[in-house]
Formats: C-alpha cells, sequence, structure tokens
C-alpha cells in the first residue's frame, strides 16, 4: 500500500470509529441529566474528564448514591482511566516531541484513538488515526452530549437507527487485518471471552480492562508465537 | 462534597493520569517482550470493546440487533468489503429488525 493510501485508510478508520461513537454522546448527556445533573455539569465532564467508560461510571454511582457517593463515584471513574495512562505510554512515541502538542494529544488519549493509531502500519498514518479520531470524537462527543441533555429522555432514536451496532463494527473492522498469526488471534478469543464472562460481573468499562491482561499473559511468555498464517488457527 | 466537588475533582484526576503517562519514558515499551505485548494488547482492547459494545448493557448482558448486525460486519469484512461501507450495512442491520420489531 502506497504512503498515500494508507493515510486515506487511516481516515477512514476515524471516520468510520469517530461518527459512531460520537453518537454515543447523546446517551451520556441524557443519561447525565437523568442522574440528577443539570446540563452544564454533563457538558464539564465530556470536556474536562473525556473518556466515555470513566464518565458513565461517575453518573452511574452518583444516580444511585447521590453526593453523599461522592468519594466512590471519584474512585470508579479514577480507576477506569488508569487504562488510559496505559495508552498514553503507547502512543507518546507516535505523538513525538513538544510540551503543547503533548499535552493536547493528552486530553484525546481514549479507547479509540489509541486504537485506531495502533492498528496502522506506518508512523504517518499512526499520527493521521491518533489525531484524526481524537478531534473527530472529541468534537461529535460534545456536540452529542450537549444534545442529549437538552433533548433528555429521547435517547432510543440511536437504537432506531442501529448506531450502537455500528460502533461494535467498527472495533471490527480495526482488529479484522491484525488476525493473520495464531497469536494475536488467541489473544483476540482470549479477550472477547474473558469481556463476555465479566461483563455481568464488573462495574462498566472494568471488563475492557481485565480483558486486556490476557494480551500480557499470552504476550510476556510468547505463548502461541508460530509465524505462519491460517493452518490450524480457531 | 456538592455534586461540582465531585465532577471537578474526578475529571482532573482523570485528565491527569492520561498527562502522566506522556512522561514515562517510551523505553519502557522498546523491549521486544514490552513491544510485543504493547501490539498485542491493540488486539485484546480492541476485541474486548467489541464485546463491550454488542452485548454490553450497562453492567450486564442483553442479546439484541447489534449481534445479527455484528455477524453481518464479519462477513462483509471477510469479502473484503469496504470499511465505511461494512458500517452502514452493519447500522442498517440493526435499524431494519428493530423496525420490523426485534431487538
Amino acid at each position: 500500500m502506497s504512503a498515500e493510501a494508507e493515510r486515506r485508510a487511516a481516515w477512514r478508520a476515524s471516520l468510520a470509529v469517530g461518527l459512531a461513537v460520537s453518537a454515543y454522546g447523546v446517551s451520556f448527556g441524557a443519561l447525565a441529566v437523568a442522574s440528577g445533573l443539570d446540563i452544564w455539569q454533563a457538558c464539564v465532564l465530556s470536556l474536562v474528564m473525556f473518556s466515555g467508560g470513566s464518565q458513565f461510571a461517575l453518573i452511574g454511582v452518583l444516580a444511585s448514591g447521590g453526593a453523599a457517593a461522592g468519594p466512590a463515584a471519584i474512585a470508579g471513574a479514577t480507576l477506569l482511566g488508569l487504562r488510559n495512562g496505559l495508552y498514553a505510554i503507547r502512543v507518546s512515541p507516535i505523538i513525538g516531541p513538544g510540551w503543547a502538542k503533548r499535552l493536547l494529544a493528552g486530553h484525546l488519549t481514549i479507547d479509540e484513538s489509541t486504537a485506531v493509531a495502533t492498528a496502522q502500519p506506518t508512523l504517518a498514518s499512526q499520527r493521521v488515526g491518533f489525531w484524526a479520531t481524537g478531534a473527530i470524537i472529541y468534537v461529535g462527543w460534545n456536540l452529542m452530549t450537549l444534545l442529549g441533555a437538552v433533548l433528555g429522555d429521547l435517547l432510543s432514536d440511536v437504537r432506531q437507527f442501529g448506531l450502537d451496532a455500528a460502533a461494535g463494527a467498527a472495533f471490527l473492522g480495526l482488529v479484522w487485518p491484525r488476525l493473520r498469526a495464531l497469536q494475536p488471534i488467541a489473544v483476540a478469543v482470549g479477550s472477547a471471552v474473558v469481556a463476555a464472562v465479566l461483563l455481568p460481573a464488573l462495574p462498566q468499562g472494568l471488563p475492557v480492562l481485565v480483558a486486556a491482561l490476557v494480551a500480557v499473559v499470552v504476550g510476556v511468555p510468547n505463548l502461541f508465537a508460530r509465524r505462519d498464517t491460517g493452518e490450524g488457527t480457531a | 462534597m456538592t455534586v461540582w466537588q465531585i465532577i471537578l475533582l474526578a475529571s482532573i484526576l482523570v485528565l491527569g493520569i492520561k498527562l502522566l503517562g506522556y512522561l514515562v519514558p517510551p523505553r519502557v515499551l522498546e523491549a521486544p517482550t514490552a513491544a510485543r505485548t504493547a501490539e498485542l494488547t491493540t488486539v485484546a482492547l480492541l476485541s474486548a470493546l467489541i464485546v463491550v459494545q454488542t452485548i454490553g448493557a450497562g453492567q450486564g448482558i442483553v442479546i439484541d440487533a447489534r449481534l445479527p448486525a455484528l455477524a453481518v460486519a464479519a462477513g462483509l469484512f471477510a469479502l473484503r468489503v469496504p470499511f465505511i461501507l461494512v458500517i452502514i450495512a452493519a447500522a442498517a442491520t440493526a435499524a431494519g429488525l428493530r423496525a420490523l420489531g426485534w431487538g
């Protein structure tokens, strides 16, 4: 693939993931208001915290426990935000030097910008993937949060148009080209199973964090490291 | 604590964790084991997110129109259909099933 084609591919992935994920901002805004926050509090969360899992965790605890549950709400959101610190180490070489650029990149370091960036084949296309995905989601997520908070309980529209299904398909498209050897396939299957099993057991956001440990379990001892492709794979 | 204090403190902590990661030397991930594990982390993360997005419902599991939509997407990716078209087809599948009254 030429460098230009790789950049275009990074843009397409950014747009698909960015638009699908941004749509969820509507449900966050609506749920935040339903949890007792006002419109501005919902918007400040999306503007400053800007990490979907942590935001949903915070309003989830506040909805059931009110302001008295503040410490638990803060702890839950912070715990879920820890993975962003790992993403920051991962994408730091992609961003390169310059404190202002790194400060801005830090704010945009989330699941999706990291996933799209690291799924690209070259440094140039990784940069496109990170900044395009981060910027699209930042603008989209905040606009949709405001819209959702204003519209309140009209969030069923997101589902009516199938946008919730689009997000899963977008992630599938990102992982698909990486499944050419046994090792990543084993990790993909393993983490999917772990996430599914933990979904009912752990608070929102944690299943993804624990499932990511499958990469450590397989990667550190270098299990399933056969190089050939497509033969006898799961 | 007031709701505003909770919101501001939690937001600053979550943002601070992101910024702290940029102060850790990238060399930490340069060793072969670290690099391999970091690559596999992307695969694990994406796979877990697919599951959460497809059958997750808050803290729990719901099987609905998202699952057949994901199956349609998998079939189209296997046929090398372009990314954007697959996403649209997946959304249309879920929207269509719901219009018919399922999921």
